[in-house]
């Protein structure tokens, strides 16, 4: 069977080579007059300061564990995909009560908050931002 | 043609193992496991095992080595120590690994692993896991979300900070 991925191998060899093809024509052909300046990090044209190892928002790590949970349950609708035509109807409320499981989960980190970026509560706000104040009695 | 294939994929997954495993940045380790988990996606369409191959790509290679690059960036010692991997207990882990080996070493030369005599034709596995996933093994498949959402639930209270 392994011989059918040979197209696929061929691909990914094809895509890394192509890749260095671009930066061996612009080392060869481009113009060539480096300053220190240029080899300089960029930053939106502000010095850099500092490492650029810095640490992370924890959200982040959220998000990507809630991903990886509903990653694995896509990789379980791909058999019934392709069994759906000859197994019928009654494969389709399989995946639906499957899915409706993992549904609650979704419905819990959303209400928990776990989906929401902005956290913080406005001293200030107004309007749509009203919901987000931190101090009822106080207004503009 | 395959067989040269094969080694050269072998020989990925070894090297790339052998760097996550002795590189001194943790940031390198990371990213030589991106080869390695794409080089034993490799060996398993090898073993006629596509379903497992493309899930290895998408569940490791897409999805695990994120979190663990995310594991790697959140830490708060990334900013005032450089990230680094020591070798620390060497005796308890070589003790350990060296029991491993002995096992998978006694598994090898205790079981006869038939080869295919004829060529094998172009059989996808999906239909199979499709027809025994949604026949033989329902009630696994649902337990299987269950597990799911327990794993989500469980995940995301552990990694918010309020309860």
């Amino acid at each position: 069977m392994h011989e059918h991925y040979g197209v696929v191998l061929a691909f990914g060899i094809l895509g890394f080579i192509l890749m260095y093809v671009a930066f061996i024509l612009q080392k060869l052909i481009g113009p060539k007059n480096s300053s220190e300046l240029k080899l300089d990090t960029y930053e939106c044209g502000e010095p850099t300061e500092g490492s650029s190892w810095v640490q992370f928002n924890i959200r982040f790590y959220v998000i990507a564990l809630i991903f990886i949970v509903f990653d694995v349950e896509v990789v379980f609708l791909f058999p019934w995909a392709v069994v759906f035509k000859d197994m019928g109807f009654v494969t389709f409320i399989e995946v639906f009560v499957f899915l409706a499981i993992l549904v609650v989960g979704l419905a819990y980190v959303w209400a928990k908050g776990d989906l929401e970026w902005v956290k913080m509560k406005l001293k200030y706000g107004t309007g749509r931002y009203a919901a987000t104040r931190l101090h009822e009695s106080e207004s503009p | 043609m395959g067989e040269v294939i094969f080694w050269v994929i072998w020989a990925l997954v070894a090297v790339s193992a052998m760097v996550v495993a002795f590189s001194k940045n943790l940031v390198y380790s990371v990213f030589s496991l991106l080869a390695t988990f794409i080089g034993v996606a490799g060996i398993y369409i090898f073993l006629n095992a596509d379903f497992l191959a493309v899930t290895q790509i998408v569940i490791y290679v897409g999805g695990i080595l994120v979190l663990l690059v995310f594991g790697i960036m959140l830490t708060n010692r990334i900013v005032v120590a450089k990230i680094t991997q020591s070798s620390l207990q060497r005796t308890t882990g070589l003790v350990v690994v060296g029991a491993i080996f002995l096992v998978l070493v006694l598994t090898l030369l205790n079981q006869t692993w038939p080869l295919a005599t004829s060529a094998a034709e172009f059989d996808s596995t999906v239909n199979n896991i499709g027809e025994l996933l949604f026949g033989d093994y329902l009630i696994l498949f649902e337990v299987a979300s269950v597990l799911l959402l327990g794993a989500l639930i469980g995940a995301a209270t552990l990694a918010r900070k309020e309860l």
